[in-house]
C-alpha cells in the first residue's frame, strides 16, 4: 500500500488561533478515512491547506511523492485532489447538466475552445452523462440547478468534484443538511465510489452512525491538533477521545 | 421546433435588415439603422464580460476610441480605398493594447477593477486631447473618407450589417462554446471554477481580449460612419452608455442588449429631437428601469412568459 | 523659486485639498456606511454651487446663502436616498446597478441645473470681508483661501469629535460594520443612513458652494468634482475617513504643483496617480485594519 497523501509538521494560525498545530500524517492509497472533532477543531482549514486555497505558516504536503505545498487551488485541483464543500457550491444558473459539463471540460482540458458548441464533444458528453447516471441524477438533467432540493445540490456539488476523475476525493461534511433517506443514499454512494474505483476518500463528518459505519480509519482533531487516529474500535475506546469529543453516550 | 426558436433572434435580425434596405425609407433612417448596428456589436461584445463573466468595465470606451481612432487616422491618411483591412487592424490594435491592460485590471475584483477601467479610460481621453498635434485634440478629426465602393449611405449599412452579423455570429458562438460556459461559471461561482481545477485569471483575460477586440471594432466602423471621430469617444460617459443599453435590454439574454441598442438610439434619436434635455429623460428612464425592472426588457418578459408556462426551458438563452 | 512662493502654493493646494476634503469624505462616509458608491456625489457639489449663487442672490448675503445651499444639498440628498437608494442596498452583488442608479442621478440633476439655470457661467463674489490677501512674514495667503483651509480643518475635527466621542458616532460606526445586527438591537438603521446620505451631500453642497467665489459656476463642475474625489478615495482607501482627508491633501498639491512644473499634463497627473495607487496598492495608501471603517 503506497501513501498517497503525506503531511509533515503542518501549521497554521490566524491571528495567534492555530487552527493546525504540527499536523503529521500519512493516507493510504484507496483508503477510506474520516476527520471528526468538535466545531472550530481545523478539520475545513485541514482540507483548505490540502487544496491550496489557504497558504501554509509551515510544513510540507507531499501527494504522490510531490510537494504540492505553495501551489495553486487549480493546479492542485487539476492534479488530481478534488474537494467538495458543505454547503453546496455549483452554478445556480445553469442546468445540472452544465454544471457537470464545466468539470468534464476542465478534464479534458477543453476550457479554452472558444468556437465548438459545448456540447459537440462526445467524449465530454458521454463522461458527463456517465457521472450523472451514476449518481441519479441523469433525471434532472435540464433543471435549473437552483431548482433542486437541498439535498440534490449537494450530490451535484459532489458530482461535479467526481467528474474531474480525482485521486483523492475531500468531502466536506457531505451529509450536512439531509434528510434520514438523503443520507442513506449519499452513504451508499461514497461506499460504491470508493469500492468500484478504489477512490481514496476523505470526509469530515459529525453524524457518527456514518463515521463508524464505513470509516476504515478515523482521525480525530481538537484545536488544530490530530488527537488521535485509529480504526473505529480504536477511537471509540480512546478515552481522550471520549472526553474531549465524544462524550460517554457512544 | 427548437431549432425554430433558437434561430428566430437572426431571422428577425435579417429581416429587419432587409425590410430597412428594400422599403423606401429616408436616410436619416438608414442612418439611424446603422448607428444601431455599430452601437449593438459594442453593447453585445461588452456584455461578453459583463451578463457572462461578470466584470464591469467603466473603461470600454477606451477600446472603442482606440479602434476609432486607428481606423479613422489611418484611413484619413492611407485613403478610403484601405477601409476595410483598415478596419480590422483597429480591431486588432485594441486587441493588442487590451493585453497589457487586461494584465494590470484583472489583478482586481468588483469595484476596483471598475475603478481601474475607468481610470485608464479617463487616461487615454487626456492623452487623446493633450496630443493636439497628432490627434487633433479638442476638434476631433473629420473627413474620413470610405472606399468609392461603400460611399453612399444605403452600402454603407449593407457593409456594417455583414461586418456586424458576422461578428455576432462569432460571438454567438462564443457564448455558447465550453468556454462560454466556464465564463459564465466565473460569473457565478469564481472558487468553484478555481477548483474545478480552471485558471479564472486566465480566461477572464481572453474574455476581456475578445471584447476588445469587438468593441475596437465598432469604434473603427463608426469612424467610417461620419468620417468624424473625437476625444469624447473615450469618455467614461460612452462607457456609462453602453452599460446602460446592455442593462436595458437584459444581461442575461445574449440577444439582450442588442434589443437595449435599439430602444436607447430610437429614443435618443426622438427625444433628441424634441428637447436638448436629453439626459435628463435618459436619467429618468435608466432611474426607472433599475428600479422597476432590473432584469431588463427582456429579462422581464421571459420571466413573465415562464410564469404564464408549465413546460420548462430546455437550454435557451445565451448562458445555458 | 522662493520660499514665500513654494508656501503659497504649498497653501493654496491644501485649500483646494479641502474643498476636495468636504466632497470625497462625504463619498468616502457613504461608502464605509451604506456600500454604495455614489458616483453622484460631484453632482452635489454642483448643487451646492447653484443653490448658493440662488440664495446668494437672493438674500444679497453671502453667509446665508451658503448655509442655504449647505442645507438645500443636504435635504436633497436625504430626498434621493428615501426614495432610491434604500431600494438598491440589498442589491450589491448585482453590481450594475449601483452605479446606473447613481449615474442616472447625475444625469437627471446636471441636466435638471442647466434647465432651471441655463448654461451660462455664473459667477459669485466673494464677501467683502475675504476679499485681499493676509501678509505671513513674507508669505501672502488671499484671505478666502485660508478661510476655506479654516472651516475645512473645522469640519473635519468636528467629524472626528462626532465619529470618535458621541455615541451618535459609534451608531453610525457600527452600521458601517453590521447593519442587519443593528437593527436587531433596536436602533433606527433606515434613519441612520439617511442622516448620513443628508450630512454627506451637505457637506458635497458647502464645498460647492464655498468654491462657487473662486471658479466660475457651471454645469460640468460636477463631472470634475467627482473624478477628483474618485481619485482621493483611491488613494485613501474606500471607506476610510482620514484617508480621505490625507488623499485629499496629496492630490490638492500633486494639482497645485503640478501645473508649476508639467503644465501641460498637470490635468493628467491625478489619472496616473489613481492608475499606479490601483495597481500596487488598491487598499489605498493608508490601510486601516479590519474591524475599522468610518
Amino acid at each position: 500500500m503506497d501513501v498517497i497523501l503525506e503531511i509533515k509538521n503542518l501549521n497554521k494560525h490566524f491571528d495567534g488561533i492555530y487552527v493546525s498545530k504540527n499536523i503529521n500524517l500519512k493516507i493510504f492509497r484507496g483508503s477510506l478515512t474520516a476527520v471528526i472533532g468538535p466545531n472550530g477543531a481545523g478539520k475545513t482549514s485541514l482540507f483548505n491547506l490540502i487544496s491550496g486555497y489557504i497558504e501554509k505558516d509551515s510544513g510540507e504536503i507531499y501527494f504522490q511523492g510531490m510537494d504540492i505545498t505553495g501551489k495553486k487551488p487549480e493546479t492542485i485541483a487539476s492534479m488530481g485532489i478534488v474537494r467538495a464543500f458543505q454547503v453546496a457550491n455549483i452554478f445556480p444558473d445553469e442546468t445540472v447538466y452544465d454544471n457537470v459539463l464545466v468539470a468534464s471540460i476542465s478534464l479534458f482540458k477543453k476550457s479554452v475552445n472558444f468556437l465548438a458548441d459545448k456540447y459537440s464533444f462526445k467524449n465530454i458528453r458521454e463522461h458527463t452523462d456517465m457521472i450523472l447516471k451514476n449518481l441519479s441524477l441523469f433525471e434532472k438533467k435540464d433543471l435549473k440547478a437552483s431548482e433542486l432540493s437541498h439535498g440534490d445540490q449537494k450530490i451535484l456539488d459532489i458530482a461535479m468534484a467526481l467528474t474531474l476523475s480525482p485521486k483523492i476525493l475531500l468531502l466536506d461534511e457531505p451529509t450536512a443538511g439531509m434528510s434520514p433517506d438523503e443520507r442513506k443514499s449519499m452513504v451508499k454512494v461514497i461506499k460504491e465510489l470508493h469500492k468500484k474505483f478504489n477512490l481514496t476518500t476523505l470526509f469530515i463528518e459529525h453524524d457518527m452512525d456514518i463515521v463508524f459505519g464505513i470509516a476504515e480509519i478515523i482521525r480525530v482533531m481538537v484545536r488544530g491538533e490530530i488527537i488521535a487516529e485509529g480504526t473505529a474500535e480504536e477511537i471509540r475506546n480512546n478515552p481522550m477521545v471520549i472526553e474531549s469529543y465524544l462524550g460517554k453516550e457512544v | 421546433m427548437k431549432r425554430l426558436k433558437e434561430y428566430s433572434p437572426w431571422f428577425a435580425i435579417v429581416i429587419a435588415f432587409l425590410l430597412i434596405l428594400l422599403l423606401p425609407v429616408s436616410e436619416h433612417k438608414i442612418h439611424l439603422a446603422t448607428r444601431i448596428l455599430i452601437f449593438g456589436l459594442y453593447a453585445v461584445a461588452f456584455n461578453i464580460l459583463f451578463g457572462m463573466t461578470g466584470l464591469l468595465s467603466l473603461g470600454s470606451a477606451l477600446f472603442y476610441g482606440f479602434g476609432a481612432y486607428v481606423t479613422g487616422m489611418m484611413t484619413k491618411s492611407l485613403g478610403g480605398d484601405h477601409f476595410v483591412y483598415l478596419l480590422l487592424f483597429g480591431a486588432l490594435c485594441s486587441f493588442v493594447i487590451a493585453m497589457p491592460l487586461g494584465l494590470l485590471c484583472l489583478r482586481l475584483t468588483d469595484v476596483y477593477f471598475t475603478m481601474l477601467t475607468f481610470a485608464f479610460g479617463q487616461l487615454a481621453w487626456g492623452v487623446c486631447i493633450k496630443l493636439y498635434n497628432f490627434t487633433g485634440g479638442d476638434d476631433g478629426i473629420q473627413g474620413i473618407p470610405r472606399m468609392a465602393l461603400l460611399e453612399s449611405t444605403k452600402s454603407y449599412y449593407v457593409f456594417v450589417f455583414l461586418v456586424v452579423f458576422l461578428s455576432l455570429i462569432i460571438l454567438w458562438k462564443i457564448s455558447k462554446s465550453p468556454f462560454g460556459l466556464v465564463l459564465n461559471g466565473i460569473r457565478q461561482n469564481r472558487s468553484r471554477i478555481t477548483f474545478l481545477g480552471l485558471n479564472v485569471y486566465k480566461h477572464q483575460l481572453f474574455a476581456f481580449l475578445i471584447s476588445s477586440f469587438f468593441t475596437g471594432l465598432s469604434g473603427g466602423l463608426y469612424s467610417g460612419l461620419d468620417g468624424s471621430i473625437h476625444p469624447n469617444m473615450f469618455f467614461w460617459t460612452q462607457s456609462g452608455s453602453i452599460i446602460l443599453m446592455v442593462i436595458l435590454g437584459g444581461i442575461n439574454n445574449f440577444f439582450g442588449p442588442l434589443i437595449g441598442t435599439i430602444i436607447f438610439i430610437l429614443l435618443e434619436d426622438y427625444i433628441g429631437k424634441t428637447t436638448e434635455y436629453w439626459p435628463f429623460f435618459l436619467g429618468t428612464i435608466m432611474l426607472i428601469m433599475v428600479i422597476l425592472f432590473p432584469k431588463g426588457i427582456l429579462g422581464t418578459i421571459s420571466t413573465f412568459i415562464k410564469g404564464f408556462s408549465s413546460k420548462r426551458e430546455i437550454g435557451n438563452g445565451c448562458h445555458s | 523659486m522662493d520660499i514665500s512662493f513654494l508656501l503659497s502654493q504649498l497653501i493654496g493646494g491644501l485649500s483646494t485639498a479641502m474643498l476636495l476634503f468636504l466632497v470625497s469624505s462625504g463619498l468616502s462616509l457613504i461608502f464605509g456606511v451604506g456600500k454604495v458608491f455614489n458616483f453622484a456625489h460631484g453632482s452635489f457639489y454642483l448643487l451646492g454651487s447653484y443653490l448658493a449663487y440662488q440664495f446668494i442672490n437672493m438674500f444679497t448675503n453671502f453667509w446665508v446663502g451658503v448655509v442655504c445651499a449647505t442645507i438645500g444639498a443636504g435635504i436633497f440628498g436625504m430626498v434621493m436616498e428615501f426614495l432610491f437608494l434604500r431600494r438598491i442596498y440589498g442589491r450589491q452583488d448585482e453590481g450594475g446597478f449601483q452605479i446606473l442608479l447613481t449615474y442616472s442621478f447625475i444625469l437627471i440633476i446636471d441636466d435638471m441645473v442647466k434647465f432651471i439655470w441655463g448654461s451660462e457661467y455664473k459667477t459669485i463674489e466673494k464677501p467683502e470681508i475675504l476679499i485681499d490677501q493676509v501678509q505671513i512674514g513674507s508669505i501672502f495667503i488671499p484671505k478666502y483661501s485660508l478661510f476655506i483651509l479654516i472651516v475645512g480643518l473645522l469640519i473635519a475635527i468636528s467629524f472626528w469629535f462626532i465619529l470618535n466621542k458621541t455615541e451618535t458616532g459609534k451608531i453610525v460606526k457600527a452600521t458601517a460594520i453590521d447593519r442587519d445586527m443593528l437593527g436587531l438591537l433596536g436602533i433606527n438603521v433606515p434613519l441612520v443612513m439617511t442622516t448620513v446620505f443628508g450630512v454627506a451631500t451637505a457637506m458635497g453642497g458647502l464645498s460647492g458652494a464655498l468654491a462657487a467665489p473662486l471658479r466660475t459656476v457651471t454645469p460640468g463642475a460636477g463631472i470634475e468634482v467627482i473624478i477628483d474625489s474618485l481619485i482621493v478615495i483611491v488613494l485613501g482607501g474606500l471607506g476610510n475617513f482620514w484617508g480621505a482627508l490625507l488623499g485629499s491633501i496629496i492630490i490638492g498639491e500633486v494639482l497645485a504643483f503640478g501645473i508649476l512644473w508639467v503644465p501641460q499634463w498637470a490635468s493628467l497627473l491625478n489619472f496616473l496617480v489613481m492608475v499606479l495607487v490601483l495597481i500596487f496598492k488598491p487598499e489605498g495608501l493608508f490601510p486601516q485594519k479590519k474591524g475599522g471603517r468610518v
